[in-house]
């Protein structure tokens, strides 16, 4: 329950207290700096003019009336700047052994264009309103082609083509094992089988993307909103033909990610391209429907899970079909996720025999990349809805088919047949917290009595584990699992000469918290106050190159960075501590905020002291100590972190229309001990919220011919606060192996852990009736649909329904019905 | 589109005169003609309510108001909470006591949001505040910490207050 011993390390006590954070103020002023909220001198404002066509030929382009227009100064096509590019957007995965046919994608379209709102042309100006006016006066003649839409379709002979030059829509396939999961299945006494989608959905941070170019001498700096601004320079570098050290990029306040923003889009290399091609600052900020159009989506698999286990619900084998619809083009990342959730595919169950087989497929739709949780939650809820079918399949509880199956606490560290090492975990000891919370036998009770009542209400449980922290390098990197790239993290703790102390993170918050959590690291090893510690991130000229926030990486990686860094700076304020106070360094112990004599606490010194020693050093201060007060720590993880939890869900579900209404959340969530138990709490509440959004409202859909159908907020609906209960959340504290501070991520846990739980509650309910299984979402349509279906059914027992079919699973159809409209509420 | 009308706002106690295209819209007028960045846009759709500002004492979405409309009123932007001081108001404490924030871009919404419920409801349930707030989307919150704040700050008596 402890953060693992180091000298020092716990002598503050701010690690583990919920200390408000320092990034607010500013925030709740309005004084944030978000890029939309910049204005630089002489800036220049561009509009894109993007394709109503799913999959056309460009005939012709006519920029005469866009360049006639009084306040624009530039109007280009792809082939107008395709000097200004040496390179196209890059895909990095590139996994040993295996071919991944990789279309080429420019920032803007050349010659054709294979989704709807591909950039064809951009116009530059001087007003934001006249650009958005002058991109309507480009003329762009289509040639229209056939558009792909459904996944499975597309695979099949004869399909169209969303690549000619591919000769088919299959990207690759991707495929691992561990033991026999063939064999297991011959030999398995249940077998149990489900089409598990997991549609399409978006990010949606609020803030909309925005990015600026700003030429500055021969170099450019790219103000944006992202979360990854050194990788978003590595990109750049290789797109703009420039060396690094000429190219700057800062993430100023982001307004949130979810994966939306770990990524290097066409427009950040477009703006940074016109600023140099122009001279002059150009910004590009999204609009919403821009937004649900262009940034890329998440999740859209289908998977074919067939499970195999014995008599008494101990599951022997676990094998997966996986068709990954990725859209026309990659971003940077996209075949990659959904084999991102391999490490846990089978969830915290000790499941001995697994086979897991992905297909991507190519379709006139814009790219699918990382979304919260990426990969992960895909995992997540087809193993814990198996679990439940498993149940019922055998006739036993939710709860007793997981305790049959958990990993026991003794078998940590654990090695999965994939052979990847789960680092700690006790799932037995959150499921039995949960249950603390949540009596069962009384649910069960209150459920039989409100169903007289007809009120039909259901609980869903899902004991999730995670992989988080990316990550060991070499593990993930192009001799491991093919990315192009590394995942270690840097930090920089600088004392300054009266005391006080500014740390610089790689990663880059959008609203963490690292300016408190990363704060607090520090202090209790610098034996300083939170408030004296300034946490900077963000800026590729401010500190050393560092990979960013995602995947649930910055506190085991970039905190455990700080707090290695820091422990480097106690290290010398020791030496110089000793020195001056005529002691040996390793009898100075910091206790109080104090650095002082073991044994002589009226001979000590204070950081603030000891900084001034640092730099401007006294006669006592012996010369082979280097003068200032500065560390620096590049830290590469030995393996992943996993977080689990357990999580449960009631809801109620109306009969009569199909709307599911969530009444209660407990949530578990175990990520080691807790740096600020308050930033936990508000990522599980928003991450649960998140989940609860795809299971029940949340859906991108295109229509047959590749049209978005949900292109606002009006038709993307996502979760209000009408929509959420108050969440009780309780945690567990395993401590990580892995890395010093135990500490295990927890900005995606939630999202995990959630639309499993939601997608079991409303099974749950509604067995009275015969339904036994339903894909997300969780509309009212769609359940109400499945309830008309059960009831048409001539007293055929509990059929394996597979409701919702046709409506939108493969993204497109019907659009999801949402809450309530959004629009409503307490202003106009 | 090069006609211009001229519009006289105050804004948080100070008046701001110019000339505009009648299509422009509130948030804009205040974002890129005044300077006032706090408040912000979120979606095209009038759905996310992060451009929320008060207009003549009621909330209203600056997205969707033109800022010809505007014409001869009174706005408050989340700028203008603050006291003369530059203390916090108390629905801006509240926020940050209760961390109801993450990202901070749907906060100065939020907050003009809260302020403007309880000018009409001085002591809402939790069923009240989630209701008023179905206009204001936040993606990070999960919107428990907001509610808490709303609800705390109209307990502390004074979240009502609009000092500017």
């Amino acid at each position: 329950m402890s953060v693992t011993e180091q000298p020092g390390t716990r002598g503050e006590g701010w690690v583990g207290q919920a200390i408000r954070r320092k990034e607010d103020p500013p925030l709740i002023r309005g004084q944030g700096n978000y890029v939309d909220d910049m204005t630089l001198p002489g800036m220049l404002h561009a509009a894109i003019v993007r394709s109503p066509e799913a999959h056309a030929t460009i005939t012709s382009i006519d920029k005469a009336g866009a360049e006639e227009h009084p306040s624009v100064v530039a109007v280009l096509t792809g082939e107008d700047l395709a000097a200004d590019l040496a390179g196209p957007i890059p895909m990095v995965w590139s996994p040993p052994g295996v071919e991944i046919k990789t279309p080429e994608h420019w920032p803007l379209a050349r010659g054709e264009v294979k989704h709807v709102g591909q950039a064809v042309a951009v116009v530059v100006g001087s007003d934001r309103y006249a650009v958005v006016d002058a991109a309507e006066e480009v003329i762009v003649e289509y040639e229209p082609l056939p558009a792909v839409v459904d996944p499975e379709k597309a695979l099949e002979d004869g399909s169209s083509l969303v690549w000619d030059g591919f000769g088919t829509n299959q990207s690759h396939e991707w495929s691992i094992a561990g033991g026999d999961a063939e064999g297991a299945l011959r030999d398995a006494e249940v077998i149990v089988e489900r089409r598990v989608v997991n549609h399409r959905t978006a990010g949606a941070p609020i803030e909309p993307r925005s990015s600026i170019g700003d030429p500055r001498g021969d170099g450019v700096t790219l103000y944006s909103s992202t979360q990854i601004p050194h990788i978003a320079r590595f990109v750049l570098s290789g797109m703009l033909g420039m060396a690094e050290d000429k190219i700057r990029v800062v993430a100023p306040d982001v307004g949130g990610g979810f994966g939306a923003k770990l990524q290097v889009y066409g427009e950040e290399a477009l703006v940074t391209a016109l600023a140099r091609r122009l001279g002059r600052p150009v910004k590009w900020t999204e609009t919403r429907s821009e937004h649900m159009t262009t940034s890329h989506h998440g999740r859209d698999q289908i998977a074919y899970v067939t499970l195999g286990a014995d008599r008494e619900g101990k599951i022997t084998a676990w094998k997966v079909r996986h068709v990954c619809d990725f859209g026309a083009y990659f971003q940077i990342l996209t075949p990659f996720i959904p084999e991102l959730g391999f490490p846990v595919a089978g969830g915290c169950y000790a499941i001995p025999n697994m086979k897991l087989d992905f297909v991507g497929v190519f379709t006139n739709k814009f790219a699918t990349d990382a979304v919260r949780g990426a990969g992960r939650p895909e995992q997540t809820h087809m193993v814990e809805v198996m679990m439940d079918q498993l149940a019922d399949e055998i006739g036993i509880s939710p709860v007793e088919v997981r305790r049959r199956n958990f990993i026991a606490k003794e078998q940590f560290p654990y090695e999965t047949p994939f052979g990847i090492v789960y680092d700690s975990g006790d799932y037995h000891g959150s499921l039995d917290k949960l249950l603390e919370h949540v009596d069962m036998d009384e649910f069960r009770r209150e459920q039989a009595d409100l169903r007289e009542k007809g009120v039909y209400r259901g609980i869903g449980l899902s004991t999730y584990v995670e992989v988080c922290g990316l990550a060991p390098s070499r593990a993930v990197g192009p001799q491991g699992v093919g990315l192009q790239a590394a995942f270690w993290e840097s930090a920089v703790v600088r004392v300054h000469p009266a005391g006080s102390a500014t740390v610089y993170t790689g990663t880059s918050p959008h609203g963490q918290g690292h300016d408190t959590g990363f704060a607090q690291i520090a202090a209790d090893r610098l034996g300083l106050d939170p408030a004296n510690v300034e946490v900077l991130h963000g800026d590729t000229d401010q500190g050393p190159m560092g990979w960013g926030t995602y995947g649930s990486r910055s506190l085991a990686v970039g905190g455990e960075s700080v707090g290695r860094a820091a422990l480097k700076v106690q290290e010398k304020a020791k030496r110089i501590c000793a020195a001056m106070l005529e002691a040996a360094p390793e009898d100075i112990e910091l206790t109080d905020g104090k650095f002082q004599v073991r044994g002589s606490p009226d001979k000590a010194m204070t950081m603030v002291e000891i900084a001034g020693a640092a730099h401007i050093p006294p006669q006592e201060l012996p010369t082979d100590i280097e003068p200032g007060l500065e560390e620096t720590s590049f830290y590469d993880p030995e393996n992943f972190v996993f977080p689990f939890g357990a999580h449960a869900c009631v809801v109620d579900v109306d009969a009569e229309t199909g709307k599911v209404e969530v009444v209660r959340w407990v949530a578990v969530d175990d990520c080691g001990p807790a740096i600020n138990p308050m930033l936990i709490d508000g990522q599980v509440h928003g991450g649960v919220t998140h989940g609860i959004g795809q299971a029940l409202y949340e859906q991108i859909v295109y229509d047959d011919e590749g049209q978005l159908v949900t292109g606002s907020f009006v038709d993307y609906a996502l979760p209000t606060a009408s929509e959420v209960p108050m969440f009780e959340t309780d945690r567990t504290e395993t401590p990580s192996p892995v890395n010093q501070l135990g500490v295990k991520g927890v900005g995606e846990a939630g999202t995990i852990a959630a639309s499993p739980a939601v997608v079991n509650a409303v099974t749950d309910a509604l067995k009275p009736l015969g339904i036994t299984y339903m894909n997300m979402p969780l509309t009212p349509m769609r359940v109400w649909q499945a309830i008309e279906e059960a009831r048409g059914r001539d007293g055929g027992g509990p059929a394996r329904t597979e409701q919702g079919r046709d409506v939108g699973e493969h993204g497109q159809g019907a659009a999801g019905s949402g809450p309530t409209s959004p629009g409503e509420g307490g202003a106009p | 589109m090069s006609e211009r009308v001229p519009v006289r706002v105050v804004v948080n106690g100070e008046v701001h005169e110019s000339a505009v295209e009648p299509r422009r819209l509130l948030v804009h007028l205040l974002r890129d003609d005044i300077g006032l960045t706090g408040t912000h846009v979120g979606c095209d759709t009038t759905n996310c309510g992060a451009c929320t500002v008060h207009l003549d004492g009621e909330a209203v979405k600056s997205c969707t108001v033109l800022a010809v409309q505007a014409d001869g009123g009174e706005v408050t932007t989340v700028e203008g909470l603050s006291g003369p001081d530059g203390g916090l108001h108390p629905m801006q404490e509240a926020f940050w006591e209760h961390h109801g924030l993450q990202c901070g871009y749907c906060t100065p919404g939020m907050i003009m949001a809260g302020v403007d419920l309880l000018t009409r409801n001085a002591d809402p349930s939790e069923t009240d505040v989630r209701h008023a707030l179905e206009g204001n989307l936040c993606r990070c919150t999960g919107y428990q910490n907001i509610v808490k704040a709303i609800q705390s700050a109209a307990q502390a008596g004074r979240g009502a207050e609009v000092s500017a």
